[in-house]
């Protein structure tokens, strides 16, 4: 029964989506309101159609029905319930089946915003979000329906895959990536729109700059809830593998990014308009690109789905949608010219271009490890691997690169930095920074690479902060408001730039973490007998005892072990390892002790059955949770550049305007 | 400051680039990291096993894999290392029972340079692109006489300090 | 813009998604081994039942030399009753066969042998030394060794009967 609705509903959404795209873009061709306004219709319904599919799939799956094949395959009597909530995209039927929902929503959401302010636009980003949600559905209709039934249902499930129920963080994972990649729809549907229209002023810019940054800020969170995922589930002490699939999920961020950056640019100076839609045209193929590494079987990954019709489908919608996006663009250039022109070599604007060409260069970099074992096989028939050495060695550079730029760009003046404001601005915090470093130095820190991205790391805190601090002065100057108020009504008043630094500040805490944790990794895997312990770093880990126990899903193997500083007990830490019945090999849980200064991490290697001995693997990785932290910090300064200011957006332009611009005070 | 040509003068930047970019330079030589110094057995191996590919995982290298068969890779490894094998020899040999698939970045030569350096080919080749772009746009700008380097008139100024005491409150 | 801009732009776009498409004829999983055609690495095995076994002495025999685990489940247990029976079958003709059992505990691998009544010598490769020296990358894997000590071919995954008797006539 709710296989055969579930299908139903599917279907009829295809439909709906089919003749929404038609009706909308006949609608605005013909100008004829009322097919405008029945398209939007069907953005309702499919919104209501496939929230109805998603619940009957988890009615299927938390009531256990088996003769669903998608069900039976993962779900199981013993799976814990929230684990069984979230098996809905654990597969590939039910991750597009996520996907398409997600659409769903925010096309409604957008229509709802955007149809008052963007009439002209509307109805052909409607056209083209039904048409991608139709792409979508056909694939849930047809190759990967996860209403397929199987006769006689099982009396049991197989369960899902044992890694995607050993953490809670898998609720946030994938709908988190999910969110930004779906998000970039919206951006691209208004540039094609823009193009259809030939209307390429600034309006689509300004109505997308929202959109752009809250589905950059979801890929930021699903990106870095990933890293977090694997380095407290997959056990081998790292939270990156440049995975194929983790570098997919990274080149739409890259290119995102640059977007964010330059769409300033255009919003400003009226100029990278054929730039800023190729840009975003580009992004959003990458989301696909993605999705289609994951489920085409053609490059291996710890990711993959099972392999599956549904890979030539992906490539040739990312070929289609290549082909028509861009040749509408050529077809519109000479609408795209720069209506303003550059003064200096030296200036925001240059370094916004120089921001760009690292971050597209980085995503290139990526690209091309990722698909280069592809090509190698191709021409020379020989199979190569690109892993971790390759993309640091290339990356790091270019990564530091950004890092400076990320430090001294929002500093440098609009239109010509003068060296004397150059000077003013960046004396102090290069003094600052340089003797940061010199303090690396003593503490340890050797090496080029490492002693750059602290130094380059600090001068983007210290930027950052002193922006805050003039910002707020000037404030209390004009207006004798103190300290706090004086901050927080600064932020409030410039929340795009402010945002922005504070989004930079998370940045520079992730690459302290990154930096740290790897070059003052401490590692060490010994045999230990009950009683016996090691040493790592300031840390006693003492091996307790065995125990084991039979939970209703798995069967858990405990090391319990008790950790010392200098002879004071600090914590009792339990890595385990648990046997699934369905798998052949035991996933292991890792125990992590963090705190700011660093992260002491414990793998169960194995152990004797007779709990005997146990192999123990300790880590120690300084500075690990700033990565963590920074991330949140990204997020929220994404949050604050979002927040809606009902002030109008002239005066705060015209304060960070005034505060970049003056010569002589602060 | 404006040279006799009406355009931007980057003079300034020319005299003191002159001094530092070569104490730039040298400060960036003095911290470059040493030659990778001999370090223990184990270090040495981990080193080694870092650019090795876990033949039974999904991309991580034999030094950060859990697995059995990375475990005695690393023995294996550790004991070449002990008979005073070399790492190219240890490399080789793996290779010889691999394939190239087992070293996780592509070896330096023929074909795959390509890798090694079309990301810092496309870079530079982007950068000229942009100064080139730049320069015209800047050309363009100076033709149609735009001055924005004006310095905003006191009157203006004035104006502006009332404006935003009003809009503050 | 210029026309060959435009058309530049767009074209570019193809032999991306070419190679995308080739992608999809090949296996990623899929790693050819570079020792098929080369000189077997000689090991020197002690079987389970404590007798030993080199590659020199068995220099002049044809060799299926396959590499197994008890926790390799299906492959390893579709694959043992067509080892035995092409072990029965062709012994009279010289054939050797041989199984390595790999990363394994004894007890399992025994219980394996006991199971499938395996009659052909099989030991366990504790340290993996033999493993690695054959390139192997997971199980099951058989290697096809000529009677002049090169390997003829190297089949991944179980075997099936037509394989094995396709491969071993090849060698007789």
């Amino acid at each position: 029964m709710i296989a055969t609705l579930g299908r139903f509903s599917l279907w009829l959404a295809l439909a709906v989506a089919v003749y929404g795209a038609f009706a909308s873009f006949l609608g605005a061709r013909r100008g004829r309101p009322a097919l405008i306004e029945s398209g939007q219709g069907a953005v309702v319904s499919i919104f209501g159609l496939s929230s109805f599919a998603v619940l009957l799939m988890e009615a299927g799956l938390v009531g256990h029905d088996f003769s669903i094949e998608y069900v039976a395959r993962n779900g199981s009597l013993d799976t814990p319930l929230f684990y069984t909530i979230i098996a809905l995209w654990g597969a590939l039927e039910g991750s597009i089946l996520l996907w398409v929902w997600l659409l769903a929503l925010m096309t409604l959401l957008t229509v709802i915003f955007e149809r008052k302010r963007q009439r002209e636009l509307i109805p052909y980003v409607t056209t083209v979000l039904l048409c991608i949600a139709a792409f979508f559905l056909f694939l849930v209709v047809f190759p990967a329906s996860p209403f397929t039934t199987i006769f006689p249902a099982p009396a049991d499930g197989r369960g899902p895959n044992p890694l995607l129920q050993n953490h809670p963080l898998m609720a946030v994972h994938p709908p988190g990536l999910y969110a930004g990649y779906v998000g970039w729809s919206i951006p691209y549907a208004f540039g094609m729109a823009a193009l259809i229209t030939g209307r390429l002023g600034e309006a689509w810019i300004r109505t997308v700059r929202r959109w752009s940054i809250a589905s950059w800020g979801f890929l930021t969170v699903g990106i870095i809830v990933g890293g977090r995922w694997s380095y407290e589930v997959l056990g081998w002490g790292g939270y990156w593998a440049w995975d194929p699939v983790e570098n997919a999920s990274l080149l739409p961020w890259l290119t995102g990014t640059a977007f964010l950056h330059t769409i300033m640019i255009q919003e400003r100076r009226k100029m990278l308009k054929f730039w800023n839609v190729a840009l975003v045209i580009i992004t959003f193929a990458l989301t696909i690109f993605g999705t289609f590494l994951t489920r085409s079987g053609i490059l291996s990954s710890v990711h993959a789905f099972s392999d599956s019709a549904v890979g030539p489908l992906f490539l040739a919608f990312i070929g289609v949608i290549l082909f028509l996006s861009f040749s509408l663009l050529v077809y519109r250039s000479d609408r795209l010219q720069a209506e303003g022109d550059l003064d200096s070599l030296v200036s925001r604007e240059s370094a916004f271009l120089v921001n760009n060409l690292l971050l597209l260069g980085f995503a290139f970099a990526v690209l091309l490890g990722t698909l280069f074992p592809l090509l190698s096989e191709a021409v020379r028939g020989v199979k190569v691997s690109v892993g971790e050495p390759f993309f640091n060695t290339v990356n790091v550079p270019i990564g530091l690169g950004l890092i400076f730029l990320m430090a001294v760009g929002p500093l440098i003046a609009w239109r010509h930095a003068s060296v004397e404001s150059l000077r003013r601005t960046f004396a102090g915090p290069l003094c600052l920074s340089t003797v940061g470093t010199g303090i690396c130095w003593f503490l340890g820190v050797r090496g080029l690479y490492p002693l750059l991205a602290f130094g380059l790391s600090l001068l983007t805190a210290i930027t950052v902060f002193q922006e805050f601090a003039r910002g707020a002065m000037v404030r209390r100057r004009n207006t004798g408001e103190g300290y706090l108020t004086a901050l927080s009504k600064l932020t409030s008043r410039g929340r795009r730039r402010y945002g922005g630094l504070i989004v930079h500040l998370g940045v520079a805490f992730i690459v302290i973490g990154i930096t740290a944790s790897s070059i003052f990794k401490l590692e060490q895997e010994v045999t230990l007998k009950p009683g016996e312990s090691l040493q790592l770093g300031r840390y006693q880990v003492r091996f307790d005892e065995l125990s084991a126990w039979q939970e209703p899903h798995r069967f858990v193997v405990q090391g319990n072990f008790t950790i010392f500083n200098s002879n004071q007990k600090v914590a009792e830490m339990r890595p385990a390892k648990r046997f699934y019945p369905a798998e052949q090999q035991p996933i292991g849980t890792v125990d992590v002790r963090s705190t700011m200064r660093e992260d002491l991490y414990l793998v169960l290697s194995s152990f004797a059955k007779d709990g005997t001995s146990a192999t123990v693997k300790a880590l120690v990785r300084p500075l690990m949770m700033w990565i963590w932290v920074g991330g949140w910090v990204m997020v929220l300064g994404s949050l604050i550049a979002i927040w809606p200011d009902r002030r109008r957006a002239v005066a705060a332009d015209v304060v960070e305007e005034y505060v970049a611009w003056q010569p002589g005070r602060s | 400051m404006q040279n006799v040509n009406g355009g931007r003068s980057y003079d300034n930047y020319g005299r003191r680039g002159r001094v530092i970019l070569p104490l730039l330079l040298a400060i960036v030589l003095w911290a470059w990291p040493s030659a990778a110094l001999a370090g223990s057995l184990e270090e040495q191996t981990l080193r080694l096993a870092a650019e090795l590919r876990c033949p039974v995982c999904q991309n991580l290298s034999v030094a950060d894999s859990p697995s059995e068969m990375a475990t005695q890779m690393r023995e294996l490894i550790h004991e070449k290392l002990k008979n005073g094998e070399s790492p190219e020899q240890i490399r080789s040999y793996f290779v010889s029972r691999y394939g190239e698939w087992v070293l996780l970045a592509p070896t330096r030569q023929g074909f795959n340079w390509l890798a090694w350096l079309l990301p810092f080919v496309a870079i530079l080749g982007g950068g000229g692109i942009i100064v080139v772009t730049i320069r015209r746009s800047i050309r363009r700008g100076q033709k149609s006489n735009a001055d924005a380097s004006r310095p905003l008139d006191p009157r203006y100024t004035s104006r502006l300090d009332a404006e935003l005491k009003e809009s503050e409150r | 813009m210029a026309t060959w801009k435009k058309l530049s732009l767009l074209l570019s776009i193809i032999p991306i998604l070419l190679l995308l498409a080739y992608g999809f004829k090949t296996n990623p999983r899929e790693v050819p081994s570079p020792l098929v055609g080369h000189q077997a690495p000689p090991f020197a095995l002690t079987m389970f039942d404590g007798s030993g076994n080199s590659l020199e002495q068995l220099r002049g025999k044809p060799v299926v030399l396959n590499f197994w685990a008890s926790w390799c489940f299906p492959a390893c247990y579709e694959e043992a009753p067509h080892l035995e029976a092409a072990w029965q079958t062709y012994r009279d003709r010289g054939l050797i066969v041989i199984g390595v059992d790999i990363q394994d505990r004894d007890a399992d691998a025994k219980a394996f042998i006991e199971r499938f009544k395996l009659s052909f010598p099989n030991g366990p490769d504790p340290q993996g030394k033999i493993t690695i020296d054959y390139g192997v990358y997971g199980v099951p894997e058989t290697f096809f060794i000529k009677r002049d000590g090169t390997i003829h071919y190297k089949h991944v995954g179980a075997l099936d009967a037509k394989v094995l008797k396709a491969k071993i006539d090849e060698m007789l």
